[in-house]
């Protein structure tokens, strides 16, 4: 399959961008000034991140929508409120998560954004459980931005008026050069910030602005360590087809209503590990020392058994630490738990840590 | 100190005498990125020519350094264990990886020139 290049590529490249190829796109892996520096910006400032490789989906229909999603999706569709957003995923029969996704109500449905490796798989799901009495779209001709950080609400308020005053979790229509575009509060950072769906083509004029304002841009390197100081999973790493939500600690993400009526794929596996039936849970890990303890890094207790492995480990800039995320057996899973990592042949001492390793500062 | 001479795994030797001086070139640095993490050899350990001898992380990923040439480790540069990202600032000046005593001259002859390795690393941008 050839490689396919978002609506911003020419312009990433003219900003300096080293691209590497993810998922099927060539996307900015960093700019000039580097990952750490990229990353501290959007901690003190706002960086801007160009997510247009990740899918937008709109799904269309009168009666019965929310019913017919929610048999896939283990979330409250009905109970949500217009332009409010929710995370959450698609299931599979054990349980285990097809794709993390975030689903917003809209007027005439839903829009959910998935990730760009799953997408296609994800419509061939959601279509399958919708049928044809509901319309699909899987949008082209839109791109999708984010801009995160302290600065992010007044740089963005200067190109998009009452902008600010979204809620997190929240989005609403505006306009922009007389097109219509989408903006959540949301992102993927731990720090405030909206991600912005507009067409193709007024992506570029409006990331420029953005630019202009004072947001920098920030490629997926930067992006990697600040979710992961911000505890928050990435897709095919953290979570994936064989981990479930109650394992991958995010049980918050399934209201009430749901945990008790059940009603989607893998319900009878998640409700056993609700119910004491957990065997691994997925925690964060601080390492002694320097030492960095990448994906697949086998973990041990201090007897030297093999009890979990870790799924994302980097150097937090803005924790200025050594961090890392995994899944251990549930008994070693206690915050303060002493652990060993097996990193090039040689057993290194860590801890287990509460998540977020950096606290988030999000517009309530 | 005689001129640097260079490898093609982008590692940097300067003799003085017996001893060699080994680090990563700027160009390695500007390749790997910011780094966060360096392991050195034991002093005292003998390591081979184009033997593993330490290792580099950046934000991205782990990168295992090479001795070019044989040779016994006398001494080496804790200052970037202790702060990595001293090896961005001064690749090739403070931040240096290792000294060794040199086993065979012939490993230092047979390493390229400063304006050969920059025509390599041109045509070896990764």
């Amino acid at each position: 399959m050839e490689t396919q290049k978002t609506a911003l590529y020419d312009y990433h490249k003219s900003l300096g961008a080293k691209f590497v190829p993810f998922a099927g796109y060539e996307m900015p892996i960093q700019y000039s000034t580097g990952i750490v520096e990229e990353h501290r910006f959007t901690r003190s400032k706002a960086g801007l991140f160009d997510v247009s490789h990740m899918g937008q989906l709109h799904a269309e229909g009168k009666f019965g929508l929310a019913s017919a999603l929610e048999k896939i999706i283990p979330a409250n569709l009905k109970g949500i409120k217009l332009n409010q957003s929710k995370y959450s995923f698609l299931t599979n029969t054990i349980g285990g998560i097809y794709d993390d996704l975030i689903v917003t109500k809209v007027e005439k449905g839903f829009n959910i954004i998935l990730n760009a490796a799953c997408k296609n798989n994800d419509f061939k799901i959601i279509k399958n459980a919708l049928g044809d009495k509901f319309r699909l779209t899987l949008h082209k001709n839109l791109s999708l931005i984010a801009v995160q950080g302290p600065k992010s609400s007044e740089i963005l308020e200067k190109i998009v008026n009452k902008v600010s005053s979204l809620k997190f979790m929240n989005g609403s229509n505006f306009y922009y050069r007389n097109e219509n575009i989408y903006i959540t509060r949301s992102g993927y950072t731990g720090e405030d910030g909206f991600e912005i769906s507009l067409p193709n083509n007024i992506v570029e004029d409006f990331t420029k602005k953005l630019i202009t304002e004072g947001a920098k841009p920030i490629g997926l390197g930067a992006r990697d360590t600040l979710r992961l100081e911000a505890g928050l999973c990435l897709y095919g790493h953290d979570i994936n087809e064989s981990t479930n939500p109650i394992e991958a600690n995010l049980e918050w993400t399934i209201s009430k209503i749901r945990r008790e009526e059940g009603g989607f794929p893998g319900y009878d596996k998640i409700k056993s590990d609700m119910n004491g039936g957990l065997s691994r849970l997925r925690v964060g890990i601080k390492p002694e020392g320097k030492i960095i303890a990448r994906e697949k890094t086998k973990i041990f207790s201090l007897d030297n058994q093999e009890i979990g492995s870790v799924t994302s480990g980097t150097f937090g800039p803005s924790v200025n630490r050594s961090i890392a995320m995994g899944y251990v057996k549930y008994n070693f899973s206690k915050v303060g738990t002493k652990i060993l990592l097996e990193v090039r042949g040689k057993k290194h001492e860590a801890k287990v840590s509460e998540l977020p390793f950096y606290k988030k500062s999000y517009a309530r | 100190m005689n001129e640097k001479k260079f490898s093609k795994q982008h590692e940097w030797v300067s003799t003085d005498g017996e001893v060699a001086t080994v680090g990563i070139t700027k160009h390695a640095v500007e390749m790997l990125g910011d780094i966060v993490f360096v392991e050195l050899p034991k002093k005292g350990k003998n390591v081979e020519k184009e033997g593993q001898a330490g290792v580099v992380e950046s934000t991205k990923a782990a990168s295992d350094i090479y001795s070019p040439i044989a040779g016994e480790v006398t001494e080496v540069n804790q200052s970037i264990v202790d702060d990595p990202a001293a090896v961005n600032k001064d690749p090739e000046g403070n931040a240096w990886f290792f000294k060794i005593k040199i086993k065979n001259k012939s490993d230092i002859d047979i390493l390229m020139s400063k304006a050969d390795y920059e025509k390599f690393a041109k045509e070896n941008p990764n």
